[in-house]
């Protein structure tokens, strides 16, 4: 379980970006993070792993206090997060093997990463976990030769490497096209029926209504919304995305 | 009137701007000394002919020279009985004289037959010797003679007004030959043993340079640096121990390394130093012993650590005066191969030299992460008082040992008086500043730690850069004297300094995506380097690598004007010297190694890129 309380985030002692978000997930639930661009969707995924450092407010996953985790205990609390971004954050130059392998960092032995040393069995999950993804073949292939969907299923890859138990999408498929977003949308889903809590940022309320189970909504750093995708009607939507916008898919 | 008042003023502000550039240039050109009278002056003129005549003539290539020499026998003054004519050899060139005998001063006419046609022919008056060996030449005429085309001369020389003898005295006719094939001069002998000299000069700058300046870089990148934050209490609490561990780190490896001396009979005689090491070893056996719960294994593990490290301290200093000891045997005894031996000295010699520098260096970063394992889970649990008299006390200390060592650098410099008085007064000062800073800030506030080291890093890169390494040079030919060797640790401080800033830079254009993955993954700080950063900037590194090789090369072709030997020191030698003709095969080969540097690494940098 996934407890957020009161999360606030102040950039630069002048930017509000979350403002008192308080909400709990429990294990194994799909939730998508809604919200116009710049209302702290990507800041609240980053405060939960800490790649931002909330102002106050404090994220408790399984009882262990993540805010106040000192930087070792901060390692092996991420090392069960999983996230994937929305422009992929792979290393290009490297392959897609070595890109994967990266996210078993967290249990390898820093002196062992010295030399890029992985164990046998590493390597052997990152083999199935692109298989999973159904790019084996391209396991020694330099990242920059693929596509964005398939770069994207190595950012999954990767993050399954940690065994997490909690998978943070950062918009992961507003840059790909409508095909390949439902490919990766339903790798997430998979992640879910497997007993993995999923938070996703999505911009398509189509996705969100085929995949969520639950909504949280954003605007200017303020939840606006909590519940089911279901009860986003016209008058929510205009809530949460402002009077002139538009329903598109 | 209302409309021609600012034209005017705007026109008399045109003239006001007119003569002030006038007066700069004026100026300018008092200052800078230029004078086109000079350069008309015929003298000038042809020094600088002779120097331009003598580049556009390299010495390249020498002969060996056959010294044909012909002499014909003269009495001065005369005495009346005609000195013996030797018989003139059939194709062999004679010479004949106006006149067998003159009185001194007087002017006689040398002709010569079966010299071949085009030839220079010195003459030269030789007055009597006993022996040939004593015999001096005295030139008769300023220049050579040429040879008609049938192989002819004829010339009015004017004798000398002494040498007078009763015995015979020759007139002598010289012509120099040039017999087998051209042969590389001797300038231009030395000419390429000095440019290997400058290639490899600049080629053991630019990796010295490198293997620096890569660490360094990292160090001084805004956007890695900007993450190193570190609690006011723990800050506080490393300035504290950072140098103790130093210190300690220092005193420890020079303890060790001496026991490794002695093992192989180097440096002074075992006694209690050799002792030194038996509680270290007592202390792991104690700890060995007793391992039941996990605190006493990590200790365990830590023990062993250490007595690995030191085990390989003494073996490290042991092989390196090994290694001194042989290198310098073999230097002697290999000849031809002797740059192996001396390579095997140089490298024991950077290990015993280093060693004391790296336990130190070591000792720096050793006492933080025990001493941050022990502070991270306690200070969340000391109540508020408590917390804020430990960051008090810590803060007070790193003031006192901070502004002392601070002082003790000046003192070094500026040699004020004795250090222990000296550095009482900074450290009292030192420990009430960051006292008071204590009492102002949070003990938990956030301080931006790699920022710190970043400012202190660029600013020295900054300095350092702007100094040229034609200037570094000249202190690192008074230290180590006069050669490749300063130029070498010219250049290669240069690079350090330069490439860091460089190679930083670098660091600073990469994509923050995939440390951002990395990171989140749960890797450290140095895993997140390893496999989100260095994969980013191999290839602008070695761009920028052979670019600075590249500029080294040039460099190198003139540091030895400052004393840091290669081509440079030669040319320099040589222009003083006036022998241009040398000076231009020097330069020649600058040319063609700069130029021929300069294709290939853009070449090079054009493929990586």
């Amino acid at each position: 379980m996934l407890e957020i309380k009161h999360l606030t985030k102040i950039y630069d002692n002048t930017v509000l970006a979350l403002d008192d978000v308080s909400f709990t997930v429990p294990q194994g639930q799909f939730l998508a993070v809604v919200g116009l661009s710049g209302s702290g969707k990507s800041t609240l995924l980053r405060c939960i792993n800490r790649l931002i450092e909330p102002t106050s407010g404090q994220v408790i996953l399984d009882g262990i206090d993540v805010t106040a985790a000192q930087p070792d205990e901060l390692r092996r609390i991420r090392r069960r997060i999983g996230m994937i971004f929305q422009h992929f954050n792979l290393v290009l130059r490297s392959p897609v093997i070595t890109n994967v392998l990266a996210g078993r960092l967290g249990y390898t032995n820093p002196m062992w990463s010295l030399i890029n040393r992985f164990s046998k069995e590493d390597i052997a999950m990152a083999l199935k976990q692109l298989d999973r993804v159904g790019i084996k073949d391209k396991a020694y292939v330099r990242a920059d030769e693929l596509s964005g969907g398939q770069q994207q299923r190595v950012g999954i890859a990767r993050a399954l490497m940690q065994e997490p138990s909690i998978m943070l999408a950062d918009e992961p498929v507003a840059s790909l096209d409508p095909v390949l977003a439902h490919s990766i949308m339903q790798y997430l889903e998979q992640l879910r029926d497997e007993g993995i809590t999923v938070i996703c940022s999505l911009h398509f309320l189509d996705l969100v209504q085929r995949y969520a189970d639950r909504v949280v909504a954003l605007k200017d750093g303020n939840l606006v919304f909590d519940g089911s995708p279901q009860e986003i009607d016209d008058e929510r939507f205009k809530e949460i995305y402002g009077e002139e916008a538009q329903r598109i898919g | 009137m209302n409309k021609s008042s600012p034209s005017f003023l705007r026109i008399l502000g045109r003239i006001a701007l007119v003569v002030a550039i006038i007066i700069v240039y004026a100026f300018g050109l008092q200052v800078t000394k230029v004078d086109l009278e000079k350069p008309q002056e015929a003298k000038r003129q042809e020094q600088l002919t002779n120097i331009l005549r003598g580049l556009a003539h390299p010495d390249l290539i020498s002969y060996e020279i056959d010294r044909l020499t012909v002499d014909a026998p003269i009495i001065v003054p005369c005495t009346g009985t005609p000195p013996p004519i030797p018989p003139a050899e059939a194709g062999q060139p004679t010479i004949s004289l106006s006149s067998y005998c003159a009185q001194p001063g007087e002017k006689i006419t040398v002709t010569g037959t079966g010299f071949g046609p085009g030839e220079d022919v010195f003459i030269f008056f030789v007055p009597f010797a006993p022996t040939v060996k004593d015999e001096v030449e005295l030139k008769l005429a300023s220049n050579t003679v040429t040879t008609n085309s049938d192989g002819t001369f004829s010339e009015e020389v004017t004798l000398k007004s002494d040498r007078l003898s009763e015995n015979v005295q020759k007139i002598r006719a010289v012509v120099n030959r040039r017999v087998g094939a051209p042969q590389p001069s001797e300038a231009l002998k030395q000419t390429w043993e000095k440019i290997i000299e400058t290639v490899f000069l600049a080629f053991i700058a630019t990796t010295f340079g490198v293997i620096l300046a890569v660490p360094i870089s990292f160090l001084a990148a805004r956007n890695l640096m900007l993450q190193v934050t570190s609690n006011f209490t723990r800050f506080m609490a490393s300035l504290v121990i950072m140098p103790i561990g130093g210190y300690l780190g220092y005193l420890i490896v020079v303890k060790l390394a001496a026991v490794g001396a002695q093992l192989v009979g180097a440096g002074p005689p075992p006694g209690e130093t050799a002792l030194w090491a038996l509680p270290l070893v007592g202390l792991a056996v104690a700890q060995a012993a007793s391992s039941s719960n996990t605190f006493w294994k990590t200790i365990q593990r830590w023990v062993l650590a250490i007595i690995i490290a030191a085990v390989a301290v003494v073996l490290l200093s042991a092989l390196g005066q090994l290694g001194r000891q042989t290198g310098l045997t073999l230097k002697q005894t290999l000849g031809a191969w002797s740059f192996f031996g001396n390579f095997l000295l140089i490298f024991s010699d950077a290990i015993v030299l280093g060693l004391p520098a790296l336990g130190a260096f070591v000792g720096l970063f050793s006492l933080n992460p025990p001493m941050n394992r022990i502070l991270e889970p306690l200070l969340p649990k000391l109540p508020r008082l408590t917390k804020r008299i430990l960051a008090f006390v810590l803060a007070a200390l790193a003031g006192a040992i901070l502004f002392g060592l601070i002082a003790a650098t000046l003192n070094w410099f500026y040699e004020f008086g004795e250090l222990s008085q000296v550095i009482v007064w900074p450290a009292i000062i030192g420990a009430v500043l960051l006292a008071v800073l204590a009492l102002v800030i949070d003990p938990d506030r956030e301080i931006p730690t790699g920022m710190f080291v970043y400012y202190v890093l660029r600013t020295i890169m900054n300095t350092f850069r702007s100094i040229e390494p034609l200037v570094m040079v000249v202190a690192f030919a008074v230290w180590v004297g006069i050669g490749p060797f300063a130029g070498v640790m010219a250049l290669g401080l240069h690079t350090i300094v330069a490439l860091g800033k460089l190679y930083s830079e670098q660091v600073e254009n990469i994509s923050t995506g995939p440390i951002e993955a990395i990171t989140a993954t749960g890797a450290n700080r140095l895993q997140t380097i390893i496999y989100a950063v260095i994969p980013q900037i191999v290839p602008p590194y070695i761009a920028f690598t052979l670019y600075r090789w590249d500029i080294n090369v040039r460099m190198s072709t003139i540091i030895g004007f400052g004393g840091g030997g290669g081509i440079g020191f030669l040319l320099s030698q040589n222009i003083n010297l006036l022998k241009y003709r040398q000076a231009s095969v020097n330069m020649i080969a600058i040319a063609i190694v700069v130029a021929s540097l300069d294709y290939l690494s853009a070449k090079v940098r054009e493929k990586i890129t």
